[in-house]
């Protein structure tokens, strides 16, 4: 028997957490190959929920999908797309399912995706939806009312450790740790020296961390990172270092910069594991683990 | 002074909104519209113009002083034969102005533009909304700014992660009002109000349709 993600988190090995993107559409085969392949390589897998507010199947099915094939789901949930009682119903039917894992966030613009049009709901935020996971953990919904049958979530966040400016942010995560959140999966962070000490700051809350490792892919995705994701921040020596990458090595030299990161912040013990977003790159999540050390051969 | 901010229609939508109605009549307003620019005396001059160049007969323009104000059809009564004459009237005032003529006129109304949003004008040429209206005021907490009204998302408990060096995630050229009252409430070591948990909003605070009737006892 597989052992829940909470359990995981609470056992002291180092976590490791990897994410899925769901198909625009309905042909299931690309996301089930990569859930075949990362399932039993990591601790639970993240199903994104529209990521960057671009319409493709539900964060939900994915997480079923996972489920289904054996592994433990983390169920994103934005606030973007559904209102309290859509949210309240979702977590029912999750946590029906099987579903113990969930990652609140309050979700990008609609501005930024494809449906440019669409309203953005944002009826509760973040603090919200972990607050109002607590409150029907305790057998009432949002309205007062008593549930049958109740749900329990091990609830999760995000934060953005190299955010400029910080303070509000971390105002924000301190509110994130007291309306519920048990773990936090962090933003991309290339520079270990500015993350630990965030790390200092973040250890007392007792929650766990998970530092986000992006996999880089090319020197020009950095420099797009750089420009446009808010609290993403490249050093110039890992850009250099992806220039320097002989031609059609460049993925080769982004998995090494992720798996010495990885294996950094295993042996200097800064945080409780990584979250590894390889975004289209699903297939070489397994060998960023090995050159990590977190795979035998 | 609060102030309804708007933006005309592309001329081939009024155009379109036209269709079949060949003589019309114009008006426009001295106040909010003017200030932007969108329905003021020169822009009802250059619409007449753009529509007589369309081939369309004018039968007469005005620019009433204050559109929304219930005594305007009285100054409309003046113009009351050019009006009859006319197969539509467009009208270049904020939504409020379009429907306080319409209920003054048999003539059927078109909307020239767009009414975008209650604001005030910040600098020249700079519009601001300033109120969304949602009936349940928390500007004590938020030093004095207001997030339901400027954070994209009208978030209640601070940032969103999309917000860099204290812009908005859509628009670099936008505030991020969190960080504006995050720096507002340190100035004023009134923090702590921002680490206050604000629960879900009430959003039927503010009654839908807006309708309130205010008793005698209660004026009194």
């Amino acid at each position: 028997m597989r052992l829940r993600f909470r359990e995981i988190l609470q056992s002291g090995k180092f976590v490791v957490t990897a994410e899925i993107g769901p198909p625009k559409g309905t042909n299931l085969q690309h996301m089930l190959h990569h859930i075949d392949l990362l399932k039993d390589q990591v601790d639970a897998l993240n199903v994104t929920d529209h990521q960057s507010s671009v319409m493709r199947y539900p964060s939900l099915g994915g997480a079923l999908l996972v489920k289904e094939q054996g592994g433990e789901p983390i169920l994103q949930m934005t606030c973007r797309d559904r209102n309290r009682l859509a949210l309240q119903a979702d977590l029912l039917f999750a946590h029906s399912r099987g579903i113990h894992n969930v990652l609140c966030l309050t979700g990008d613009s609609v501005v930024v995706g494809d449906h440019k049009d669409a309203k953005g709901v944002f009826d509760l935020d973040s603090c919200q939806l972990l607050a109002a996971i607590r409150t029907m953990e305790k057998g009432m919904d949002l309205g007062g009312n008593q549930l049958d049958g109740g749900i329990e979530f091990c609830a999760g966040a995000i934060v953005t450790p190299e955010a400029n400016p910080i303070e509000p942010q971390l105002i924000k995560f301190e509110k994130k740790v007291e309306a519920g959140a048990e773990f936090f999966q962090t933003q991309a962070v290339y520079d270990l020296e500015k993350f630990q000490r965030f790390m200092e700051y973040a250890r007392p809350f007792g929650v766990k961390i998970l530092a986000g490792i992006i996999l880089l892919t090319s020197w020009r995705m950095a420099d797009f990172m750089n420009k446009n994701v808010p609290g993403v921040f490249v050093p110039q020596p890992l850009i250099d270092e992806m220039k320097s990458a002989p031609k059609g090595e460049a993925l080769r030299v982004g998995i090494e910069i992720a798996a010495r990161m990885i294996r950094a912040i295993r042996e200097n013990q800064i945080c409780d594991g990584v979250h590894i977003m390889a975004i289209g790159k699903e297939e070489v999540v397994p060998q960023i683990l090995k050159e990590a050390a977190l795979l035998d051969a | 002074m609060i102030r309804s901010i708007t933006r005309q229609k592309p001329l081939e939508e009024i155009l379109s909104l036209l269709q079949g109605a060949q003589s019309l009549f114009l008006f426009g307003c001295g106040t909010c519209v003017t200030l932007c620019h969108t329905g003021g005396a020169p822009e009802v001059k250059q619409m007449a113009d753009n529509l007589k160049q369309q081939g369309k007969v004018i039968t007469g323009t005005m620019v009433i002083p204050v559109a929304c104000d219930e005594i305007s059809h009285e100054a409309m009564e003046l113009h009351a034969e050019e009006i009859s004459q006319a197969q539509a009237a467009l009208i270049m005032t904020c939504a409020f102005g379009v429907q306080t003529i319409s209920r003054h006129i048999q003539v059927p109304v078109v909307p020239a533009l767009e009414t975008l949003f209650i604001g005030k004008e910040r600098g020249i040429g700079l519009f601001e909304e300033i109120c969304t209206q949602c009936g349940e005021c928390i500007l004590g907490d938020t030093g004095g700014l207001c997030p339901v009204t400027s954070c994209h998302k009208g978030l209640v408990n601070g940032p969103c992660g999309g917000t860099n060096n204290g812009k908005c995630e859509i628009d670099p050229e936008i505030d991020c009002v969190w960080t504006l009252i995050y720096q507002r409430l340190k100035e004023q070591g009134k923090l702590d109000r921002m680490r206050k948990m604000q629960p879900p909003r009430n959003y039927q605070a503010p009654p839908k349709p807006g309708y309130m009737r205010i008793l005698d006892t209660e004026r009194r």
